[in-house]
């Protein structure tokens, strides 16, 4: 194998599991230490930088950095990295003077904002503090876009949405044009922006289209139709009996809503089995936390009703068969079919793009599936001034990768409105920093936490289910907190080898808690895989290898199970190798304003 | 300072036929300097007794005193332990084995331990053919009173600070085949490929076995002019043959030139699959092994790997005809005949 090039920042990056999965790319690690130092606020800026809504995301962010996480392969269950984030921002000071500045004097540039959701949001943010003239359009009152309208109260208390908007837009150069709905862009265009951005969502629900559904359609609702309705207090109430079809996130929150607002009788009816289900495994626990059962493989078949009343539904019960190349199809099982009573059914089964308000005659392209057609990095439409993200971009995603969008969105206007080539990207700002203090002391806690990860607390549900507004999740106090922090294993200190230091004394390898080390004859890489100490089985994760040792061989490290320790470099007699900080800020308009906080 | 190697271990590590990973063969962590070669003999040992698939609490380690005593409390922090006095290992241990046959012994010294003050103690036990492992973790220096010469010590070495040694030193391999051990061998901690089957072999072998096993100081005698320095080892090694320790028959896979394999079939059911990497060794013959060992010694070379083996050894309890059960089995009336009984003896006797 090729010994591995370190001078590319992508190498070290991808070693940090959660960050590299994230699609901001939050340094977690870093602020995660800051926790377990009491850093609260400081910690709270680390995500602000880069994930803009740390007290949001910290109670609803889909975290695909859990699953990446490294302490889910050496033990059971992953770091709790997104509710330690809420911890950041609940036990935060004051930090309004601590967010990047807005300058009095103005750029002269002047953009428009289609939707006030995270995306938007986060163009705002980054683009106001280089003095441009920003104004946000949303068809609703307020901003925060799904995450206020959707997104259910006892999941997300209206305050920290209120408090995390208002940090971009009640501090100069946004202006909010709120009960606004934008009709046309042509128009738009026209009024003489520099640049537009459409962050206006994915905002159409998929009906419900079974005989019955027609006659029925009183009770019937589309689900983030009738959640907006809810969150608007619109909507106070629903039947005795519901059913909500669907597996996703918004079929559970339409469950829990219904089961506060009335509902005895609430089940979740799905076509898939179980284990597909798209909603996340810990919503699909919460709801049944709640007397929610989930029907599996049941197809709609019919809406029953009599005298224009809805009375129940009929599923025919399937089965899942898959073909050689292991597709799945669902297959009539060929039990009876079976019925279900209610009063209210709510339709969650998927959500699509929409934009009506689009003139198709002004050059901006869409594809077969009706989205826009864009550069996938610098999120430009066909028209050059026009950019899109968030779930406008590429269809229904969520919140963090709306956020990423909004960052990347920002660098492309900036370079567009500043005249020059928006292809041409920024680098990441990337810091190695030893962590060496003395001889066997580091600068970072490497003790290696063998606790199992700690349950947030939750209300008592039969506190919780007496209000849509209750929260039913109470975050980590200081100290569960703390013990929860204590299990992250540092990903982002690095084991970084000098081969014209080592003696091949063996050290490092008889030391190595995981036997993530060996010295071995050079091999190509699937050979050398099979022949470390341990095998490096995971081909998702990178072997480090080194040369230019006196006996030929080279050293190869399996990053996969490392867990940072630093015995490897505390059994070193010669300072081979050395544990040292990668910090990585992905490119922003901002970057550089901020001053560096913890580091 | 870490005190504690983490518990987190590789979810892919192998276990052996007792369902044991190799990480519940560990001792605590090592206090040693960091890069000693005595820990890689400490990691060589817990890879033999995990791979042999032995119940640690059936391991007896015996040491004297120096770091290379020290370390059984690195390694198999289940199994029995006794850190005697220094150079006396050899008796103590073999007293325990002549107390209880039933564990498998496993000696840890140095070479100050060994050969200088403990070089009495040493030859009786070769001697006597104590059913055991004897390591001599040898790094020429006296390491834990920082790093006088030792009897190993070669003639014209040089110390740290420059002093020359002028002394002969003690080669234990050679006096080992003089005194009768049954299996000999060298190695060095820097070559675990080699150490792990030695100790295998060794640790199976129902005679003494001796392996010398040079282990680099790095605080007192790893520097340019030493002869025990990784280095110079590295430089000077000849291994002489490839030893596979075979558990339960398995057929020879790799081709092999007539004679360039020997198979030594061990009383304990193991066989020593030995590859000869120089045509004109045999292990099998003691005194051309010692007049090999001499030659070659005298031409600059650290001879090492399997060095002589008898496939049919003989130890202390089979020339004594001791009872076979442990004596902490047997009970009063058995181990206390009485007098009636030392009267009969005596009578014998006269
Ligand atoms: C029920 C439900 C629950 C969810 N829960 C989560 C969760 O827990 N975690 C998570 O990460 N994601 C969740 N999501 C997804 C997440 O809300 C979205 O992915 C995210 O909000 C998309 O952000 P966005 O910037 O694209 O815009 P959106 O948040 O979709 O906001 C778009 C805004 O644009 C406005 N708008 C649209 N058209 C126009 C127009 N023509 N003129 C003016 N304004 C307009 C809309 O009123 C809306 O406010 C959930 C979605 C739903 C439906
Ligand atoms: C009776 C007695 N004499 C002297 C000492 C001092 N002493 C302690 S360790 C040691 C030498 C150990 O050398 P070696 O056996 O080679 O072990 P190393 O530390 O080199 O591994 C000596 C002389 C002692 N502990 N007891
Ligand atoms: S252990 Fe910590 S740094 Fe490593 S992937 Fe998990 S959260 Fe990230
Ligand atoms: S930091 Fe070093 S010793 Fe610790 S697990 Fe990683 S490679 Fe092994
Ligand atoms: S401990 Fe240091 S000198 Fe020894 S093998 Fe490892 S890197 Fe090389
Ligand atoms: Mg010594």
């Amino acid at each position: 194998m090729k010994p591995t090039d370190l001078s590319s920042p992508s190498y070290f990056h991808k070693v940090v599991d959660c960050q590299w999965a994230c699609p901001a790319h939050t340094p977690v690690p870093e602020y995660i230490r800051l926790i377990s130092a009491g850093r609260y606020t400081d910690a709270y800026m680390v995500n602000w930088e880069s994930n803009v809504f740390p007290g949001i995301l910290g109670r609803t962010c889909d975290r695909p950095c859990e699953p990446a996480c490294r302490r889910g392969r050496v033990e059971d269950e992953p770091v709790a990295i997104c509710r330690l984030k809420r911890v950041a921002a609940d036990n935060k000071d004051d930090v309004l003077a601590r967010l990047t500045p807005i300058p009095a004097q103005k750029n002269g540039k002047r953009v428009a904002l289609i939707g006030a959701g995270p995306s938007s949001l986060t163009v705002a943010r980054d683009l106001a503090p280089l003095g441009y003239d920003v104004h946000v359009f949303d068809a609703e009152a307020k901003g925060g876009g799904f995450m206020w309208s959707q997104i259910p109260r006892f999941r997300l208390p209206e305050s920290v949405i209120d408090e995390e908007v208002g940090y971009i837009t009640n501090r100069g150069g946004v202006t909010t044009h709120y009960n606004t709905r934008i009709d046309s862009l042509k128009g738009l265009l026209a009024e003489g922006y520099d640049a537009v951005f459409v962050g206006c969502g994915a905002p159409r629900g998929r009906e419900l289209d079974v005989p019955g559904a027609q006659e029925a359609a009183a009770n019937i609702h589309l689900g983030i139709d009738w959640l907006a309705s809810v969150s608007f207090e619109h909507t106070t109430s629903i039947g005795k009996r519901v059913i909500v079809l669907g597996g996703g996130n918004t079929a559970m929150d339409c469950c829990r809503s219904a089961r506060r607002l009335g509902g005895e009788q609430v089940s979740v009816v799905v076509r898939s089995g179980f284990e597909e289900m798209k909603a996340s495994p810990w919503e699909k626990e919460d709801a049944m936390h709640e007397g929610i059962p989930i029907l599996n493989f049941l197809v709609p078949k019919q809406v029953l009703h009599t005298a224009g009343r809805l009375t129940g539904m009929v599923f025919e019960k399937v089965k899942a068969e898959y073909d050689d190349k292991g597709r799945r199809k669902l297959v009539p099982s060929g039990e009876p079919d079976v019925t279900i009573e209610c009063d209210d059914v709510l339709v969650a089964i998927g959500q699509e793009n929409a934009f009506p308000w689009i003139e198709r005659d002004i050059g901006l392209e869409f594809d077969r599936w009706g989205l826009p057609k864009l550069n996938e990095t610098t999120l430009q439409s066909t028209v050059p001034n026009v950019f899109f993200g968030g779930d406008a971009a590429f269809g229904p995603k969520n919140i963090i990768w709306a956020v990423a969008h909004g960052h990347e969105a920002a660098v492309s206007i900036d370079k567009f409105c500043q005249g020059q080539d928006v292809t041409e990207r920024p680098d990441p700002l990337v810091k190695m920093a030893s962590q060496k203090m003395g001889i066997h002391e580091w600068s970072y806690d490497n003790d290696v936490s063998i606790d199992l990860r700690f349950k947030v607390p939750h209300a008592d549900p039969s506190e919780s289910l007496r209000s849509i507004k209750a929260e039913v999740e109470l975050g980590y106090d200081r100290e569960l907190a703390f013990k929860e922090a204590q299990r992250c294993l540092n990903c982002d200190v690095q084991t970084v080898f000098a081969a014209n230091l080592c003696i091949e004394c063996d050290g490092c390898v008889d030391i190595c808690p995981t036997d993530s080390i060996t010295f071995t004859p050079n091999e190509e890489e699937d050979a050398l895989r099979t022949a470390l100490k341990a095998p490096a089985i995971n081909k998702h994760q990178a072997l480090y290898v080194a040369d230019g040792l006196k006996t030929g061989r080279v050293m190869v490290k399996d990053e996969d199970v490392c867990l940072h320790c630093g015995l490897c470099a505390e059994r070193c007699p010669t300072g081979a190798w050395d544990m040292q900080k990668f910090f990585l800020e992905t490119a922003k308009t901002t970057n550089g304003a901020q001053a560096c906080l913890s580091r | 300072m870490s005190y504690l190697k983490p518990a987190l271990k590789h979810p892919g590590l192998p276990k052996n036929k007792l369902g044991f990973t190799r990480r519940d063969y560990e001792g605590s962590i090592s206090t040693l300097c960091a890069g000693c070669g005595h820990d890689s003999i400490s990691a060589s040992i817990i890879q033999s007794v995990w791979e042999l698939g032995i119940e640690p609490h059936r391991v007896a380690k015996v040491s004297g005193i120096g770091c290379s005593s020290k370390t059984p409390d690195y390694f198999l922090s289940a199994s029995h332990g006794f850190n005697s006095v220094h150079g006396r290992m050899p008796s103590v241990l073999t007293g325990a084995n002549l107390a209880n046959r039933e564990l498998i012994y496993l000696g840890v010294s140095g070479d100050g331990d060994s050969a200088s003050i403990g070089i009495g103690q040493f030859a009786h036990l070769m001697r006597r053919g104590v059913n055991m492992t004897y390591i001599v973790e040898n790094n020429g220096v006296y390491g834990l009173t920082k790093g006088q010469f030792s009897a190993t010590s070669d003639k014209g070495s040089k110390a740290k600070k420059g002093a020359i040694n002028t002394d002969e030193p003690i080669d234990l391999v050679a006096m080992a085949l003089q005194l009768g051990a049954t299996y000999v061998g060298r190695s060095f901690s820097g070559d675990k490929t080699q150490l792990v089957p030695l100790i295998m072999g060794a640790l199976s072998h129902q005679g003494v076995a001796l392996i010398d096993c040079i282990s680099p100081c790095v605080a007192f005698n790893n520097h340019e002019g030493s002869t025990k320095s990784y280095d110079y080892v590295r430089e000077h090694n000849e291994s002489v043959n490839k030893l596979d320790v075979i558990l339960g028959r398995a057929p020879i896979t790799a081709e092999y030139a007539p004679g360039e394999v020997t198979e030594v079939a061990q009383h304990d059911g193991s066989v020593l699959r030995l590859r000869k990497l120089h045509e004109d060794y045999d292990p099998t013959d003691r005194v051309a092994a010692m007049n090999y060992l001499a030659r070659h010694k005298a031409m600059g070379e650290i001879v090492t790997g399997l060095l002589f083996v008898d496939p049919d050894p003989e130890d202390l309890h089979a020339s004594l005809g001791t009872v076979a059960t442990p004596l902490n089995q047997l009970n009063d009336d058995v181990l206390v005949p009485g007098a009636a009984a030392l009267e009969k003896l005596n009578a014998a006797l006269r």
